[in-house]
């Protein structure tokens, strides 16, 4: 898989969407689908839901102020009809669109928008989401639970709603685009208490018609959503401890129309290569890219030039095979489908001699014995082994340590717990599409702490004052000069290499026949595994 | 009897409270720490200690053991970190499955257990014999996911007789319990066999021929009698085991059973479900053998309850 079709598909896709506004109007409304999970569905509940599978499909529920152009990484308003900045860059205030009623149908008004913020903020709600308000006035006595509310939100009339930032930050839009700030009703959260994430009232495309535990899930077209002609479908089935094998099956038989995990990877060359089915997969992006940490604390990996030498010495193609080419390889911290990846960028290309000599010029011409982890599921042990013999060619020995998830993450955590990581199966996913999403937490020195998430525990103190400085550029004039700035700051990281970035996997969709829309929402960045809302079926046209 | 059923409860009371002390201990020796996995990436150290505070996981083993078991005694078995459901109402939501799964299965162990072993043992040595001997070791060493997916491609995507998977009605029960059925049902076969052998030699048995008895009544009634003794104390561990959960077979059939529910709250270190089905499991492997116990007189009148 070259890089060069990827940028072909993602245009073409774009191109599709322009074109699906367009007839956007003629598509009828109607049918159904079903999509299938291995897991249950554990939350609803946009201020706890925080995986893979509930992710979208709260997004298709509930609204934020802010959201993505379908298919796109690009910001519009959603619940906002439009928002100001003040010229300090400290303070949004943002207009609500008129009309829009919650699934029980009381009318929105700014008065849910603080509720519904507040609510995440409160240390009783434990929500994971809560830092992400960090920025707003008032979060330290929320958080601390010495406040009931940020004091940075301020109700000027309801439509009308605005937020005082305790710094300028070109992240906030996004913030009020990801889950955690989605409008929620207070009476129905009062009314169902802790299981409210079992009976979400939202203002969202869907509805929730039917949950039986373990079972399925099921969403109807909200009747009342103020987007005309969305959602497309009439019902989305969701059935869940459905195996990912047993589920491929059905979609071939037209029982399953989408495989809410993917693809079974005993299965993937036998679909990809078969002439009936190669064409229901949609290839695409995703905002995700697969590392080695090398932890700076533990020697020899406190010298610069040995990190750079694994970086030479890992073969990236081979790694890609071994996952049967379900990625494209990575020379960044950031994938190519995130604003501000740098396509020039060359990184170090594998070569084993250069390896072998930058070991020598580090004095360790006979190579070192060290360890590496990894998480015990597959493919994560294979490419740990792979990485072991690439780094076994350049002298240097390293001890798998293949554990479950959680254990890797507590080492990862500790100073010296893990010379070095792969962080396959636990990598980053960019909670929104934004290049200082990739930085903070597990780059900055604000990760390097225990029980962080910085495995390579790498804290540079003038990269954390670039970083907070193009965080500061709020002018959407200067959009172009920050995401500049931070392509500036990841080179910077890399010449460090306390990474060894190896791939960025790609998404492969597989949808029933009976589904249609522009392949982008099926490979949407946002959206995983299809744009819910956007999908329609061919059998109602 | 009363006396008797006193001191079983009893018993099982005692071992009740040892399960719950041993899960407890084994849960906290674990490496992971289930607050880090409510609390996400994105958490802040101050939030990681708030939710350790409100779930009481920042007290000494022995108060949260005591905190729950006080819960328990009300009948509250916790909410689930990841889910915040109670998990009363997620154990509930599992059983109707989970004992249709088990009566299933059963059956189809006992139908085709009893009847290889009984044709095996009245013909000892015959090639009928030895094919059942090879059969029921095949269905015992068999791996579950591959027997599974076998019959599901063969009987429901090839054939088309019974849905690919789910659960509702009886043809969605039909694969699921002959996988577990088919596994179980060799063990049965053997031990079967071996015990109507035994009994088959016994004088008795040579009596009820010498008074005329014909052998379809000898081996069903006289000699299947004293046999099924064994059989009926494996039932009783088996219910106990499919109780805690079919997981190979729940995932490839997607039945939602309690197996599913206790594999998923694992990976994700939901402590209060991981307990909660160890308690229930336990209670249900301890009721099976209380059943045997007592079922075992009334097939065999030698056998009299006693502490």
């Amino acid at each position: 898989m070259s890089r060069d079709r990827l940028y072909r598909t993602t245009a073409l896709a774009a191109g599709l969407l322009l074109a699906s506004s367009v007839w956007a109007q003629e598509i009828k409304q109607g049918g159904a689908m079903t999509v299938t999970y291995k897991d249950d569905v554990s939350t609803l509940d946009p201020a706890i839901g925080y995986d893979w599978q509930n992710w979208s499909m709260i997004k298709s529920l509930f609204d934020g102020l802010m959201d993505y152009a379908p298919g796109t990484t690009d910001l519009v308003p959603d619940l906002a009809e439009s928002y100001t900045l003040s010229d300090d860059g400290l303070t949004y205030t943002f207009k609500l669109r008129d009309g829009v009623t919650f699934h029980n149908g009381r009318p929105l008004t700014a008065e849910d928008i603080a509720y519904s913020i507040n609510r995440v903020v409160r240390p009783e709600t434990q929500s994971p989401g809560a830092g992400f308000f960090g920025m707003i006035e008032g979060f330290d006595a929320v958080a601390s639970g010495a406040a009931q509310e940020l004091s940075g939100i301020r109700i000027v009339d309801p439509r009308t709603i605005e937020f005082k930032l305790s710094a300028p930050n070109a992240t906030f839009l996004h913030v009020m685009a990801i889950n955690f700030a989605h409008a929620v009703p207070r009476e129905e959260v009062e009314r169902y208490g802790q299981d409210f994430g079992k009976h979400p009232v939202g203002t969202g495309a869907f509805k929730l018609e039917e949950w039986t535990l373990g079972q399925r899930v099921v969403f109807a077209r909200n009747e009342n959503y103020y987007r005309q002609g969305l959602p497309r479908l009439d019902r989305i089935v969701f059935e869940v401890g459905q195996e990912p094998l047993v589920a491929l099956l059905r979609l071939q038989r037209g029982e399953v129309d989408i495989l809410g995990d993917g693809i079974p990877p005993a299965k993937f060359l036998e679909v990809m290569e078969s002439p009936e089915w190669r064409d229901n997969v949609v290839e695409g992006g995703q905002l995700h890219t697969g590392y080695v940490t090398m932890n700076v604390n533990v020697p020899p990996f406190d010298n610069k030039l040995v990190r750079q030498a694994v970086n030479h010495a890992i073969n990236k193609d081979r790694v890609i095979r071994i996952i049967n080419g379900r990625a494209v390889p990575a020379n960044q911290p950031l994938p190519p489908a995130m604003p501000g990846y740098d396509p020039d960028f060359e990184g170090y290309p594998y070569d084993p001699e250069k390896a072998k000599s930058l070991l020598a010029e580090a004095g360790l011409a006979d190579g070192f014995t060290t360890e590496l982890f990894a998480m015990n599921t597959d493919p994560n042990p294979r490419i740990a082994q792979a990485i072991q013999q690439d780094l076994a060619a350049v002298g240097i020995k390293a001890e798998l340590k293949t554990l479950a998830q959680a254990n890797v993450i507590a080492a990862g955590g500790e100073p010296t717990g893990a010379p070095m990581i792969w962080s396959g199966g636990m990598a980053w996913i960019a909670d929104f599409p934004d290049p200082s999403n990739f930085y903070g937490p597990i780059l900055g020195c604000a990760g390097a702490v225990p029980g962080g998430w910085n495995w390579s525990w790498y804290c540079n103190e003038a990269l954390d004052a670039k970083a907070a400085q193009a965080d500061a550029m709020v002018d959407p004039a200067k959009a172009e000069e920050r995401l500049a700035l931070w392509r500036e700051i990841y080179a910077e990281v890399m010449a460090d290499a306390p990474w060894a970035p190896v791939f960025n996997e790609q998404r492969f969709t597989m949808r029933g026949d009976r589904l249609g829309g522009p392949d982008a929402i099926f490979v949407d960045p946002v959206h995983i595994p299809v744009h819910y809302d956007e999908v329609y079926a061919k059998d109602a046209q | 009897m009363l006396r008797y059923l006193g001191a079983r409860l009893g018993q099982a009371l005692l071992i009740l409270v040892g399960i719950s002390m041993i899960t407890f201990a084994l849960i906290y020796l674990l490496p992971g720490d289930p607050v880090r996995q409510i609390a996400g990436r994105s958490a802040t150290p101050e939030t990681v200690e708030s939710i350790r505070r409100q779930l009481g996981l920042d007290l000494p083993l022995w108060q949260q053991y005591l905190r729950y078991v006080g819960g328990l005694v009300q009948g509250d078995l916790g909410r689930s970190y990841q889910q915040k459901t109670e998990v009363a109402t997620l154990i509930a939501s599992r059983l109707p499955a989970t004992l249709l799964l088990l009566a299933g299965a059963i059956t189809v162990e006992l139908l085709i257990g009893l009847s290889a072993g009984i044709l095996a043992a009245a013909r000892r040595g015959s090639a009928l014999d030895r094919a059942v001997m090879v059969a029921s070791f095949t269905a015992v060493s068999a791996p579950q996911f591959v027997v599974g997916i076998l019959l599901l491609y063969v009987f429901a995507v090839q054939l088309g007789w019974f849905p690919i998977g789910g659960y509702g009605s009886f043809a969605h029960l039909v694969l699921p319990a002959l996988t577990l059925g088919l596994l179980g049902g060799g063990w049965y076969a053997r031990v079967t066999r071996s015990s109507m052998i035994d009994v088959l030699r016994q004088d008795y048995i040579v009596t009820a021929r010498a008074k005329g008895a014909g052998r379809a009544r000898v081996l069903l009634v006289h000699a299947l009698r004293n046999a099924a003794l064994p059989v009926i104390a494996m039932i009783g561990l088996d219910i106990g085991l499919f109780m805690s959960g079919a997981v190979v077979v729940e995932s490839v059939f997607g039945w939602p059973g309690i197996g599913q529910l206790a594999w998923q709250a694992i990976q994700r270190i939901d402590t209060p479900i991981i307990v909660g089905v160890t308690l229930v499991a336990a209670v249900a492997i301890i009721l099976g053998n209380l059943l045997a116990d007592l079922v075992a007189p009334w097939v065999d009148p030698r056998i009299r309850l006693r502490r």
